[in-house]
């Protein structure tokens, strides 16, 4: 019996149909913003606040922007759809922050020492690991701006990463850096069995998955 | 008895089923409020239950589409069927569902009973202090039922208070109940209305805080036991101010029902 | 709304738990290897969410407990717990 579900009679799932082509495998449309989060909300004051790049050297050479040098770079406006590997998917989110190619770019000029991996670190302990492609080549941002306004607490404010392309836990929330590392190294959800690419599209939700 | 022939008897004893999912049949069903409905549930394993566990409840659309969630159990221990008070939550999927379509004779899966933290047994004694917001009261209905049911002597061990916050007069889930309860006095009942109040009504009408709590509770020399459950923002605020008004926290039980709604 | 909104207590946790142990282990004292303060499981608080399950100390908020269900499969991470300590079931029923 516990293999196999007793269907609820009358019991319906709340997926909307959704423009063909446009949700992944698995992925239903919604209009709100759920909020998921493993841990309370960090407040680090913005004078405190800073974004830093470590090399893959171990940290040894590293890169930091404070808040308002991080404001004071190029800033650009992706529209984006989003996917949570807890099946939601959200259309056209508008946000704004600093792409990671500017940051990465500034870091590499700067003698950071290179590698194939990122693992993004946040207020609050939370961890993701990314192939290094998948936060270059206009891809990922560090964004601070939803909908017009500064990107709320509860949805990563002051800043996250957002690597829309990707599952959205990978977007890491109340980012505070990259870590470049010559391999991969799983994150927080990713030691826990969850995919370390995370492709919707190819429906890398668990370890195993193609 | 020896240690040795403790330990004997209780290798020999099976333990407990393994927590399996099954299918319940839906008793009959209760409007409680105009917001929350009690469903009375027959689960054929089930093992008993203590005054305060939950049950978790799983839905499963033809489409495979999964929902999950805890309820509290309302019932007492020593009733056979096992009855959730369910309040509905309105952009919730589970509760609309529970509260609406379900209907007796349907089926719901559930596994259950759980939970050993949240859990109250007329034997541990009192003071018994319940503190309860919204929907809330249902975990602390199963104690007051259990208290209820109770020998004399047992029961008169140990003094009841609750202190029961809701929106308004009709949002007060066991109304009648508690009213009987209260009169004779096995158990001092303490509503606070923290929205609408009808024009005679005399009692507390704002938050649970720390005056309240002070007016309502021991005073933490008589060491009661506390228990708290409600929204999260509810259940936070009073197990501090509770604490901070010297109650040992680890008599400060709580169980969040999360956000309101 | 803040994140601290949508905690519950570790006994929310207790059915998946059940999955994990022989015994209920909301009753049991959990020692944080964060910060050495122990606690009964079922009132750590309780980060839950499709994606898993993750028990904080109240204390140091570090993560006590992390399950997560994959594939037919629970991830259990017990790195963040230094002892577990259980009441036995002595039942002569």
């Amino acid at each position: 019996m516990a293999d196999q579900p007793f269907i609820a009679r009358g019991f319906h799932s709340r997926r909307a149909a959704a423009p063909p082509g446009r949700l992944p495998p698995g992925q239903y449309e919604t209009r709100d913003f759920p909020v998921l989060s493993a841990g309370p909300t960090p407040r680090t004051p913005l004078e405190s606040w800073d974004f830093t790049i470590r090399g893959a050297d171990g940290g040894q050479s590293s890169v930091r922007w404070s808040w308002d040098e991080l404001q004071a770079l190029p800033r650009e406006t992706p529209t984006v759809d989003i996917h949570c590997v807890t099946k939601w998917s959200k259309f056209d989110t508008r946000w704004e922050g600093v792409s990671v190619d500017t940051l990465l770019d500034a870091a590499l000029t700067a003698g950071v020492a290179d590698g194939a991996f990122v693992l993004a670190f946040c207020d609050g302990g939370y961890t993701t690991n990314l192939p290094r492609a998948d936060v270059t080549g206009g891809k990922a941002w560090v964004a601070f701006g939803y909908d017009g306004a500064p990107l709320a607490p509860e949805h990563g404010g002051p800043a996250r990463l957002l690597v829309p392309h990707l599952y959205f836990w990978k977007s890491a929330k109340w980012v505070r850096g990259l870590q470049l590392l010559p391999s991969d190294e799983p994150g927080f959800w990713e030691q826990l069995g969850y995919h370390d690419r995370g492709d919707p599209w190819r429906e890398q939700r668990y370890q195993g998955d193609p | 008895m020896s240690e040795a022939v403790v330990e004997r008897v209780a290798a020999a004893t099976p333990g407990p089923p393994r927590l399996e999912w099954q299918v319940a049949t839906v008793v009959s069903v209760q409007q409680e409020t105009p917001r929350a409905r009690t469903l009375v549930l027959d689960v054929p394993q089930w093992p008993g239950h203590r005054a305060g566990q939950h049950v978790d409840v799983r839905l499963v659309a033809e489409d495979g589409y999964q929902a999950q969630r805890s309820y509290s159990i309302a019932s007492a221990p020593a009733e056979r069927t096992v009855a959730l008070t369910v309040e509905r939550l309105d952009d919730g999927e589970v509760s609309p569902y529970l509260c609406g379509v379900l209907q007796p004779a349907d089926g719901v899966e559930v596994r259950g009973p759980i939970g050993g933290y949240f859990v109250w047994e007329v034997a541990q004694g009192g003071p018994l202090l319940l503190v309860a917001g919204g929907s809330g009261i249902v975990p602390l209905m199963a104690m007051l039922r259990h208290h209820a049911r109770a020998d004399v002597s047992a029961r008169a061990a140990v003094p009841v208070r609750l202190l029961y916050s809701a929106r308004t007069l009709d949002d007060v889930i066991y109304r009648a109940e508690l009213e009987k309860l209260a009169d004779p006095p096995q158990v001092e009942v303490v509503l606070t209305l923290t929205r609408d109040a009808p024009p005679a009504w005399s009692g507390y009408r704002r938050r649970v805080d720390r005056a309240m709590l002070e007016a309502v509770s021991w005073p933490s020399s008589a060491a009661p036991h506390v228990y708290v459950c409600g929204p999260t923002s509810l259940v936070e605020s009073v197990a501090t101010l509770l604490v901070d008004l010297g109650h040992e926290a680890s008599r400060v039980r709580t169980e969040r029902f999360g956000p309101t709604a | 709304m803040q994140t601290e909104e949508l905690r519950l207590d570790g006994n929310a946790a207790g059915g998946v738990l059940r999955q994990v142990f022989a015994e209920d282990v909301t009753a049991a004292l959990a020692t944080c290897a964060g910060c050495g303060t122990s606690g009964l499981v079922g009132s750590l608080l309780e980060y839950g969410h499709g994606m898993g399950i993750v028990l904080r100390c109240p204390k140091c908020d570090s993560a006590v407990l992390r399950i997560a269900r994959a594939r037919g499969r629970l991830h259990v991470d017990l790195s963040g717990v230094r002892l577990l300590t259980i009441p036995e079931r002595v039942s002569l029923a």
